[in-house]
């Protein structure tokens, strides 16, 4: 499903080369649920953004459901994250002048797809049929992301990337939007990439790949 | 498509932060729609009142009675004009100018008489008072007058007008007169009498100008335009004119149309600079939305949907505004007749015109989109990544931007493109796009200097308060440079517009300037001089010498006749000249020309060489050809050259003439100025009359002087040049209103974007307060921050303007109008801190919403 070689990314910042990430290469079957786990600054969130070709290696190559990523333009790329790929984000990143359901119908709606009738059976899913009307702005942390979730799998995505999803929740919802999480990816059979620096949380996937000063320093299965 | 359209309407949904963008353009609109709905409501009224604006069918007019060949050829148009026994019907009109008083009051004044014969005007009401009189000028003995002649006379009607030798009844007023431009009445007011009563009156003699005109009625069925156009040479060939409805409605609506392209220039740039508000808001919107922007990259949305949609946005918005605008506009044409009062010489009515308010729309939808163009390309710069991290390295354009390049050549033909629909012909058009950007330019360099100015001296020393608020003109993300140029560029508008139109009077004034004389003598006889002079010493006055004025033709141009000039040329109405060819008014006109052997001081030579004074006092040879003087325009216009020869009629004697300088006149200077000036001697004994200056400081006593020559000397006309000069200050002071009026449209084009910079900074102004009241600082201390920041916005849009202004208006006054420049320190001062005080207020206004906030709330809102 996803794979990456030899994947090396460096930044110039006042001049001077600041290399990220290390020569990572690992391959994600299909279906799978893979944490990528490290401190603060390991390169885990530059590492999501190459695998889900939001960002351009340095070196290396990646390719996401067969497809070579460093082939495609930025558009070609984003055509194919509306169409493969689902999203949740540490600070939810719902769009705040749309409505509950209308976030949830853009990935469908970018698509030319019939959206209102899955993004009503998604805000039923997520426990937010009453509140599809709301704004981001009257949704409590939770609620908005619940309704993330429920816009990352509006499309059926092939892979799902989590960049600390509960990061930005209390332990008691986090633990809530996770166990929603699953559900839905066992439900959907998505790929599921999720990254954190939360060991407990790391632990409810099926593979860690711990990243260390930009390389990679263990890819084991979970206890 | 879909997706774009979905996204557009939803991001539009909360209002409130897109009205300033709504509204960038809805100055520029309304005043686009004003003037063109009043310009097409002013043409289509003129198509309707054409006929009785010329009030007849067919009009023949000449500066001199008609020729015998003329007249036959009017006999034979009337004879072709006839429709079965219906002949057509001929009226006369002869109009001059004349002195006239009343013998029971005081005063005289100069009158513009119009002596009639026959049914004219056949079209269109004339409304006397008391009613019905017009019918029974006729009978002569009488006149009717302008209500303003009674005001003007402090006379009643009733009372005894004495025109020239005659003395006639005032039998009523003229209350209603069409094709009447009310300023006209400035000139001196009408006098309308019968036809019969003008020999009377002796003031058709040697020497005096006058208007012949017959007018035909023709029966129903009979072309006129046909008519005129199988008739135009021949009567031209005898300097007669002939026009018809359709001519003078085309010719009319020309000019209207002009005017109203000219004054569309002016509201064609508060719509662009409503584009640059649209521009600077849409640049805000984006830093805005820089994160949603990511979150749809990483959905799947591509750039070019989401650029579709917030250029949708940014059209539909600019409609909106657009809309607004039109309605603004529809309702101003009530102020615009009133703005234009005197000028008009039709009623125009009230009504929105579809055309005029369809192209402000898509003016505005269109200036919206195009200046959205460049802030929206950096829709591309934003990339998917931006959701997991703020900073980052930004993607390496290639050298060259060809989408940037292609927005930029489309932003500049569509301006250029703009200009030309809306100027009066394609090349102002395009000179006018060409100042606007030298202008804009220009305005955004000196903005720029000015803030590198005052970040090189820095004024340490001042109050925090005061430094602070210096110091926000140039952190990153200001507006500064944009809101000089929005809110100078209009005040560098109306500060031109005064500067000339002050000029332009302060030019033309007489009254206070001390030797230059106020009243002019014309039409004074050779056999009046004696007693002219003798009435002057009578009165404590001494006059200039008497100029003397020749009234002569042109019998021939470089070797070929008059006659056959004026022949060649289309059979339709009068149209430019053929290249090579004199313009057809320049061969046609009477000259009135002098004979002196020095030059004016309102003159000077600019080509060729003067005559020895004196040496052709001797006579010369009759075939040797007199030396004359030609003003350089006229040369110009007739194609004529130092060493050309022309050929003068002079009551009937030919004297050949040779061009031995050529002159430039400053026509604006009230002095005896001349087209053509003769040596001394040649026409010495030439039929002539006499002009003569004088002055005299006090008006009663001027008022008295022009009574007792008229009574003396009923011929001559005496004439205010004071009285000359309100009238022009008047027309200048109207036209310069409705320019000044166009003008304000950008000041509030600029305003709206002042609003726009103070809503896009609003939030870092918030965080700035909020800190600083965090770390001690009183309300007070905040507002002075902000009033420091917008005190010195003001100044720098002022200042920049007025340098701006200085050298635009002395660029026009000395190239355009020839005229000197002097600064009306006062006024423009007075303007610049009005903008100042507008721009501090508005910034001012900002502050509710720092002081609105609790610290603490600002801070978790972080």
């Amino acid at each position: 499903m996803l794979r990456c070689e030899s994947l090396t990314r460096t930044f110039l910042s006042g001049g001077h080369e600041l290399p990220v990430l290390k020569s990572i290469t690992l391959d994600v079957p299909d279906g799978s649920f893979v944490a990528i786990l490290g401190p603060s600054g390991s390169g885990k969130s530059t590492l999501l953004g190459l695998l889900a070709g939001l960002d351009r290696p340095t070196t290396g190559r990646v390719w996401l459901d067969g497809v070579e990523l460093g082939s495609l333009s930025e558009d070609e790329r984003a055509r194919l994250r509306g169409e493969k790929v689902g999203f949740v984000f540490q600070s939810f990143q719902l769009i705040p002048t749309l409505t509950a359901r209308e976030n949830i119908q853009v990935p469908l709606e970018l698509r030319e797809l019939e959206a209102q009738k899955r993004a009503d059976e998604l805000l039923g899913r997520v426990g937010l049929s009453g509140r599809g009307h709301h704004y981001p702005a009257q949704l409590s942390g939770g609620e908005q992301q619940r309704v993330a979730l429920a816009r990352a799998f509006s499309h059926r995505p092939r892979v799902l990337f989590a960049d600390e999803p509960t990061g930005n929740l209390d332990a008691a919802t986090g633990a809530r939007v996770i166990e929603l999480m699953s559900e839905l990816n066992r439900e959907v059979g998505t790929t599921l990439i999720l990254v954190t620096h939360d060991q407990s949380l790391a632990a409810r996937a099926g593979r860690i790949v711990r990243l260390h000063d930009g390389a990679l320093l263990s890819d084991t299965a979970a206890a | 498509m879909r997706f774009p359209l979905l996204l557009a309407w939803r991001e539009s949904r909360s209002p409130r932060r897109l009205m300033l963008l709504m509204a960038s353009v809805t100055a520029g609109v309304a005043a686009l729609v004003a003037i063109g709905s009043f310009t097409r409501n002013l043409q289509a009224s003129v198509r309707d009142q054409a006929r009785a604006l010329l009030g007849a069918d067919l009009a023949m007019g000449s500066g001199a009675p008609f020729s015998p060949r003329a007249e036959s050829q009017v006999a034979q148009i009337a004879e072709s004009g006839r429709s079965g026994k219906t002949q057509p019907e001929v009226a006369r009109v002869i109009s001059f100018s004349a002195m006239a008083y009343v013998p029971r009051t005081a005063g005289a004044r100069p009158v513009q008489a119009m002596a009639i014969d026959g049914g004219f005007p056949y079209y269109g009401t004339i409304e006397t008072s008391p009613p019905g009189l017009w019918g029974r000028l006729g009978e002569g003995g009488g006149v009717l007058v302008d209500p303003s002649l009674l005001t003007v006379f402090d006379a009643r009607v009733g009372d005894t007008l004495s025109l020239g030798e005659s003395k006639l009844e005032i039998r009523g007023v003229v209350t209603n007169y069409p094709g009447d431009v009310g300023i006209r009445s400035a000139l001196g007011p009408r006098v309308y009498f019968s036809s019969k009563d003008v020999a009377g009156t002796g003031l058709l003699r040697f020497g005096s100008r006058a208007r012949y005109d017959t007018y035909l009625k023709l029966p129903a069925g009979v072309d006129a335009q046909r008519l005129a156009d199988r008739n135009r040479i021949r009567l031209s060939s005898e300097r007669v004119s002939i026009r018809t409805v359709t001519e003078d409605q085309r010719s009319l609506n020309n000019s209207l149309g002009r005017l109203g392209r000219f004054l569309s220039l002016i509201g064609l740039v508060a719509l662009l600079l409503g584009g640059l508000g649209v521009a600077s808001a849409v640049r805000a919107l984006m830093k805005k939305k820089m994160e949603t922007i990511a979150v749809l990259r990483c959905l799947g949305a591509t750039a070019g949907q989401i650029f579709s949609a917030y250029l949708l946005q940014a059209v539909a918005l600019g409609l909106a505004g657009s809309v607004l605008g039109a309605v603004i506009g529809v309702g101003l044409q009530w102020f615009l007749p009133r703005v234009m009062r005197g000028l008009l010489p039709v009623d125009v009515a009230f009504a929105p015109a579809p055309a005029a308010i369809g192209t402000g729309l898509a003016l505005g939808a269109w200036v919206a989109g195009l200046f959205s163009l460049l802030p929206l390309l950096a829709i591309r710069d934003v990339p998917a990544l931006a959701v997991l991290r703020r900073a980052f390295e930004t993607p390496a354009r290639g050298r060259r931007d060809w989408l940037r390049l292609a927005a930029v050549l489309v932003l500049v033909l569509s301006i250029v493109g703009l200009s030309v629909l809306q100027a009066p012909s394609p090349g102002a058009g395009i000179a006018f796009a060409a100042s606007i950007g030298i202008a804009l330019g220009m305005l955004w360099g000196v903005a720029v200097l000015l803030m590198k100015a005052v970040r090189r001296l820095f004024p340490t020393r001042w109050p925090y308060v005061w430094r602070q608020g210096l110091a926000n003109l140039y952190r990153p993300a200001n507006q500064t440079a944009m809101v000089i140029l929005a809110l100078g560029f209009g005040t560098f508008l109306l500060d031109t517009v005064y500067l000339v139109h002050h000029n332009l009077l302060r030019d033309l004034r007489v009254g206070g300037t001390q030797g230059r004389p106020n009243l002019a003598l014309f039409d004074i006889q050779p056999d009046q001089r004696e007693g002219m002079r003798a009435l002057m010493q009578r009165e404590g006055l001494t006059a200039d010498t008497p100029v003397p004025i020749v009234p002569m033709r042109i019998a021939s141009l470089k070797g070929r006749t008059a006659g056959a000039l004026l022949a060649e040329g289309t059979a339709t109405a009068e149209g430019p000249p053929r290249p090579g060819q004199p313009n057809r008014w320049t061969v046609r006109r009477e000259y009135r020309s002098t004979y002196r052997d020095t030059l004016g001081s309102s003159e000077r030579v600019v080509a060729g060489q003067t005559w020895a004074p004196g040496s052709w006092k001797s006579p010369h040879p009759a075939d040797e050809p007199v030396p004359i003087s030609v003003e350089a325009g006229l040369a110009k216009e007739m194609g004529l050259g130092v060493g050309d020869l022309v050929t003068w009629d002079v009551q009937g004697i030919t004297i050949p003439s040779r061009v031995a300088s050529l002159r430039e006149v400053e026509w604006a200077r009230f002095e005896p100025n001349f087209f053509v000036v003769f040596p001394e001697g040649p026409l010495a004994s030439a039929p002539q009359t006499f002009l003569t200056l004088t002055r005299v400081s006090d008006p009663t006593h001027r008022a008295r002087l022009q009574r007792a020559v008229v009574e003396a000397f009923p011929n001559v006309t005496a004439i205010d040049l004071a009285q000359v000069q309100e009238v022009i200050e008047k027309v200048i002071a109207r036209v310069s209103l409705a320019i000044r009026f166009m003008a304000l449209f950008s000041l509030a084009a600029g305003v709206i974007v002042l609003l726009g910079a103070v809503a896009a900074s609003r939030d870092q102004r918030i965080r700035e307060g909020v800190l600083l009241k965090t770390l001690g600082a009183t309300r007070a201390q905040v507002a002075r921050v902000i009033l420091a920041e917008y005190l010195s916005l003001g100044t720098l849009a002022s200042l920049s303007a007025l340098g701006l202004s200085l050298l635009g208006g002395w660029a026009l006054l000395h190239f355009q109008f020839e005229a000197p420049f002097a600064v009306p320190a006062v006024p423009l001062a007075a303007f610049s801190v009005g903008v100042v005080v507008l721009t501090a207020g508005i910034g001012l206004m900002s502050a509710r919403d720092v002081f609105a906030r609790s610290p603490l709330e600002a801070l978790r809102a972080e």
